[in-house]
C-alpha cells in the first residue's frame, strides 16, 4: 500500500504545484495590465507552456493510478484530480489571453484608471484560492462557500461590459481598446468560472455528491 | 548447502559441487544393498522351491483324485487340495468384501469422529488384526461350529450332523473374521484418500448421504476395495492353523460340492506329507510340487484380482 | 417421510436493467443470525436481505464469515459437527430451519458452486445428468435435452460437444468450472451460491466465468463469495461486507464501492486494512 499511497500523495502534490503556478500567471498578467508592463505580459504568455505540461503529467499519473482499480476516495481523488488540473490548465489560459490583450493596450494610451478589473481578479484569486485550500483540507463547508461568489465576478463583468458598450457608443475611437478590456474583463470572469468549477468537484471529493448544474435537479452518485 | 555453496566456482560455466557427496552415495548404496538382499532372498526360495519341485509336477499330479496313501510319488494328486484351496479363498471373499466394506463405510463416513462407540470400534478392528491365527481356529471351532452349526441343525431338525461340524463356509467364514481387519484398513485408506470436495458437490446437489456413497463414493474406492481383498486372498491362501478345527480333513474321496462338505488343502497338506510320510526322501518331491502349486496358486488368485482392479482404475480414470 | 416443503417461489417481474425506486422482491432473509462452532461464535447477529435475480458479494478479509454465511443457505453447514445456529434463515417466506424442511429438497432449490471445482470422474454427460437421473429424469431425450440446454447456458456447448462423453477431469480447470456451473443449474435451481468460483482461475477463465454470471442472473439469484474486490465491482449489483463475523454495511455496489458510509469498509475496499 505504501507505494500507492506514495503516489496518490505525489500526484496531489502535483496538482497543487499546477495550482500555485496558475495562480501566479493570473496575478502576472493583472500586474502586467495595470502596469502596463510588456515583457511580464509576454513572460505569461510563454510560461503557458508549464501549465500544458502539468495537465498532461497528472493526467498520466492518474491513468497509471486508475489501472491499478482503486476504489471509493481513491478513485474518486483520482478522477477529480483530473478534472481540476483541466480547469487549472485553462484557467492559464485565460491568463495568457489578458496577457496578449494587455500587450494590445499597451500600445495605445491607457483609457482610465483599472479599478474594477482588479477587483473582479483579487476576488477570482480569491476564489481559487479557497478553492484549492478546500482540497487540501478536504472540507467541503469552505468549498461551499466559494460557489456564491461566482454570481458577484459575473455581476462585475456584466457591469463592466455595460460601461464600455456606452464608452464604445460615445467615443468610437476607443473602440479597440474597449474590446480588449471586454475580452479582459470576459477572462476573468471565466476564470472566476473555473474556480467554482474547483470547488464543486472538492465537494465531490468529500461527499461524493455531484452539485454540478443544479437546474438537472440533485443527483447523488447513487440514485435510489 | 553451505557447503557446496563456498566451495562452488563462481565461473559460472559450471555448477558442478567441488567435494563429493558421501552423505547420499552412502544412502544410495545402503538402500540399493537392502533391495539386492530382499531380492536374493526372494529368489533363493523360489528358485529352491522350483528346482525340488519340478520333479514331482506334472499333469497327473494336479489332476489326479489320490487314495488314501497319498505318498507314493507315482500315484497320487493334488487335485481336491487346489479345489478346496480355491473353494475356501473365494467363498471367504464373498463373506469378507461386504462385511468390510460396510463396516468400513461406517466407520469413514456416517460415525461421529470421537464417540466413544467409534474408538471401541476401531479398537477391535485393530485388535483384530493381532490375534494369532490358531486363535482364530478354535475360535471357529467353539463359535461356528459348536454353537451356530449345532442350533442350526437343532432348528432343521437334521437327521445326523451337517451344520454342527467342520465344513468348508465354517472354515471359509473364520478365514473371513481373520482377514476382515485387512479388507476394513484399506477400504477406510481409500475412502479417505476420496477429495471431500466430491462429497459435497454431490449433496450440494440434493443428494442423500447414502446416494452419494453409492454413486460417487464407492465406485471412486473400488481400486482399494480390491486391494484389499487382494491383501486377504494372499493372506488367506497359505493359512492352515484357522481351518485345522474348522474344515480341513486328511482325506477324502471326493471333491467339495455342498458348503457342509469338508475339504483337502495345500498347505495343511504339506504340513501332512512332511509329518505323516513313511519315506521322507520320496515323499520330498511331492512336498516341493505342492508348495509350488500353493505359490503358483495364490500368485494367479493374486495376478486375477490385479487385473481385474487394473482395468477398474482405468475405467475410472479416462475414457468411458 | 418428511413433507416436502419449498413450494415454488413466485417471480417477482423481473428488475429493468437500471434498477428502478422501490426495492426488488426478497428472496433470502437473515434475522439475527448467529452461528456457533463449538463454543466460538463465527457469525454475530447478522441482518440481512438479499433480493432475487441480482447478484449479490459478500466480501471482506479472511475468515470473516462470508463462506460461513454463504454455506448457511443451503445448509452446508449441517455436515459439520458440532454447529449450531440462532436466528432465522428464510428463503421464499420460508424459515430452512424449520421441522416440516427436507434439506435435499432445498439442495434442489440452492445451488452450490465451489471454490475448487469438484466435478465427479464421471464423463462429461454424466456429471451434469448426475442430479438429474437422482430425481427420476431418466430417458435419453430428455437427459440430452437439459445436457445441452445446461451446457449452452454455461457457455461452455461449443467447446465440448464432440466430447460428451469423454472424462470431464481431461478439462482445463475454467472448463471443469464451467462443468460444475452447468452440473448446478441443470436441475433448475433458485438461487445459486457461489464460493470464490474464479479464484483458482486465470484470468481470461475467469472473465468468462464473470460474464457467465452476468448472463445468468437474468433468470437465478447469485450471491457470490470473493476475495477479489475488483471482481465484486464488476459484476455484483450489491454488496455486504463482513469483518470478523459481523455484517458491517450492505448496499449498492456502485455505492460500497465509490463512497461507503463506514471507515471499516473504506479501509477494507481500498486495501489500507491493518
Amino acid at each position: 500500500m505504501q507505494h500507492f499511497e506514495q503516489e496518490i500523495g505525489d500526484l496531489k502534490q502535483t496538482l497543487l504545484a499546477m495550482a500555485a503556478r496558475a495562480e501566479t500567471a493570473v496575478n502576472q498578467a493583472i500586474q502586467a495590465l495595470v502596469d502596463r508592463d510588456d515583457d511580464l505580459a509576454r513572460t505569461v504568455k510563454e510560461d503557458d507552456d508549464v501549465l500544458d505540461r502539468f495537465e498532461k503529467e497528472i493526467d498520466e499519473r492518474a491513468i497509471a493510478l486508475l489501472a491499478k482499480a482503486p476504489l471509493a476516495t481513491d478513485l474518486r481523488l483520482i478522477t477529480v484530480a483530473m478534472k481540476i488540473s483541466q480547469n487549472l490548465e485553462r484557467v492559464g489560459d485565460e491568463a495568457a489571453k489578458i496577457a496578449k490583450r494587455s500587450l494590445e493596450l499597451s500600445q495605445e494610451p491607457q483609457l482610465k484608471a483599472y479599478v474594477d478589473l482588479p477587483r473582479m481578479a483579487t476576488l477570482a484569486l480569491e476564489m481559487l484560492k479557497q478553492a484549492l485550500g478546500a482540497f487540501v483540507s478536504s472540507q467541503s463547508d469552505e468549498a461551499l462557500a466559494v460557489i456564491p461568489h461566482d454570481k458577484a465576478v459575473d455581476q462585475l463583468n456584466r457591469q463592466l461590459h455595460r460601461e464600455l458598450v456606452s464608452f464604445m457608443v460615445e467615443q468610437p475611437a476607443t473602440i479597440s481598446r474597449c474590446l480588449n478590456l471586454m475580452v479582459i474583463s470576459k477572462s476573468l470572469e471565466r476564470i472566476a468560472d473555473h474556480a467554482k468549477n474547483i470547488a464543486e468537484e472538492v465537494v465531490y471529493l468529500r461527499e461524493a455528491r455531484d452539485i454540478r448544474h443544479p437546474k438537472l435537479g440533485r443527483t447523488d452518485a447513487s440514485p435510489e | 548447502m553451505t557447503n557446496a555453496a563456498t566451495t562452488l566456482r563462481t565461473s559460472g560455466r559450471h555448477f558442478r559441487a567441488e567435494r563429493f557427496d558421501y552423505g547420499s552415495f552412502f544412502f544410495t548404496g545402503l538402500t540399493g544393498l537392502a533391495t539386492v538382499i530382499i531380492l536374493a532372498i526372494l529368489a533363493t526360495i523360489l528358485l529352491n522351491i522350483l528346482l525340488n519341485g519340478w520333479d514331482g509336477l506334472s499333469w497327473r499330479f494336479i489332476s489326479t483324485i489320490p487314495k488314501k496313501d497319498f505318498f507314493d510319488p507315482d500315484t497320487t494328486g493334488i487335485l481336491p487340495m487346489i479345489i478346496g484351496t480355491t473353494f475356501r479363498v473365494l467363498v471367504m471373499t464373498i463373506f469378507v468384501i461386504p462385511v468390510g466394506v460396510i463396516t468400513a463405510v461406517y466407520l469413514t463416513e456416517y460415525a461421529p469422529h470421537n464417540s466413544p462407540l467409534t474408538r471401541i470400534i476401531r479398537g477391535a478392528v485393530n485388535n483384530l488384526a493381532g490375534v494369532p491365527s490358531i486363535v482364530f481356529g478354535l475360535f471357529g471351532a467353539g463359535f461356528f461350529i459348536n454353537f451356530i452349526g449345532r442350533n442350526l441343525d437343532v432348528a432343521l431338525q437334521s437327521a445326523k450332523p451337517t451344520w454342527g461340524q467342520p465344513a468348508l463356509v465354517w472354515a471359509s467364514l473364520t478365514l473371513a473374521v481373520m482377514t476382515l481387519p485387512v479388507v476394513i484398513v484399506a477400504t477406510e485408506e481409500s475412502l479417505k484418500a476420496i477429495p471431500p470436495g466430491l462429497r459435497e458437490a454431490s449433496l450440494a446437489l440434493g443428494a442423500t448421504k447414502l446416494e452419494t456413497i453409492l454413486k460417487i463414493v464407492l465406485p471412486q474406492a473400488l481400486p482399494g476395495i480390491m486391494t484389499g481383498g487382494i491383501l486377504a486372498v494372499s493372506r488367506a491362501a497359505g493359512e492352515v492353523a484357522p481351518i485345522l478345527f474348522t474344515g480341513v480333513a486328511y482325506y477324502m474321496a471326493s471333491l467339495p460340492t455342498r458348503p457342509t462338505d469338508q475339504f483337502m488343502d495345500l498347505g495343511y497338506h504339506v504340513y501332512v506329507l512332511s509329518t505323516q510320510s513313511p519315506n521322507i526322501e520320496a515323499t520330498r518331491p511331492i512336498l516341493y510340487a505342492t508348495v509350488l502349486v500353493l505359490l503358483v496358486l495364490t500368485f494367479a488368485l493374486n495376478f486375477g484380482a490385479i487385473v481385474i482392479r487394473a482395468r477398474v482404475r482405468k475405467k475410472l480414470r479416462a475414457l468411458h | 417421510m418428511v413433507e416436502t416443503v419449498l413450494p415454488k417461489i413466485s417471480f417477482a417481474a423481473p428488475d429493468a436493467a437500471e434498477p428502478a425506486a422501490g426495492p426488488s422482491a426478497q428472496l433470502i432473509e437473515v434475522e439475527n443470525l448467529c452461528l456457533f462452532y463449538g463454543p466460538s461464535k463465527a457469525l454475530k447477529d447478522i441482518h440481512l436481505r438479499i433480493n432475487e435475480r441480482v447478484v449479490t458479494a459478500f466480501i471482506g478479509p479472511s475468515g470473516c464469515g462470508k463462506s460461513t454465511l454463504l454455506r448457511c443457505f443451503n445448509r452446508m453447514n449441517d455436515l459439520i459437527d458440532g454447529v449450531r445456529i440462532e436466528g432465522s434463515v428464510r428463503i421464499g417466506g420460508h424459515d430452512i430451519h424449520g421441522p416440516d424442511v427436507d434439506v435435499i429438497e432445498l439442495r434442489k432449490r440452492v445451488g452450490m458452486v465451489f471454490q475448487k471445482s469438484n466435478p465427479f470422474p464421471k464423463s462429461i454427460y454424466d456429471n451434469i445428468a448426475y442430479a438429474l437421473r437422482l430425481q427420476g429424469v431418466r430417458q435419453k431425450s430428455g437427459l440430452d435435452a437439459i445436457v445441452e440446454e445446461s451446457l449452452r447456458r454455461a457457455a461452455l456447448w461449443e467447446e465440448v460437444k464432440d466430447r460428451l462423453h469423454t472424462s470431464a477431469l481431461g478439462l482445463s480447470g475454467g472448463q471443469q468450472q464451467r462443468v460444475c456451473i452447468a452440473r448446478a443449474i441443470a436441475i433448475k435451481p433458485e438461487i445459486i451460491l457461489m464460493d470464490e468460483p474464479a479464484s483458482a482461475l486465470d484470468p481470461i477463465a475467469t472473465a468468462r466465468i464473470e460474464d457467465l454470471i452476468l448472463d445468468l442472473k437474468k433468470e437465478y439469484t447469485i450471491v457470490i463469495v470473493t476475495h477479489n474486490m475488483q471482481q465484486a465491482a464488476r459484476i455484483s449489483d450489491f454488496t455486504a461486507f463482513f469483518y470478523l463475523g459481523e455484517l458491517i454495511e450492505f448496499d449498492r455496489t456502485r455505492k460500497i464501492f465509490t463512497h461507503p458510509t463506514k471507515k471499516q469498509t473504506e479501509d477494507y475496499v481500498t486495501g489500507r486494512f491493518g
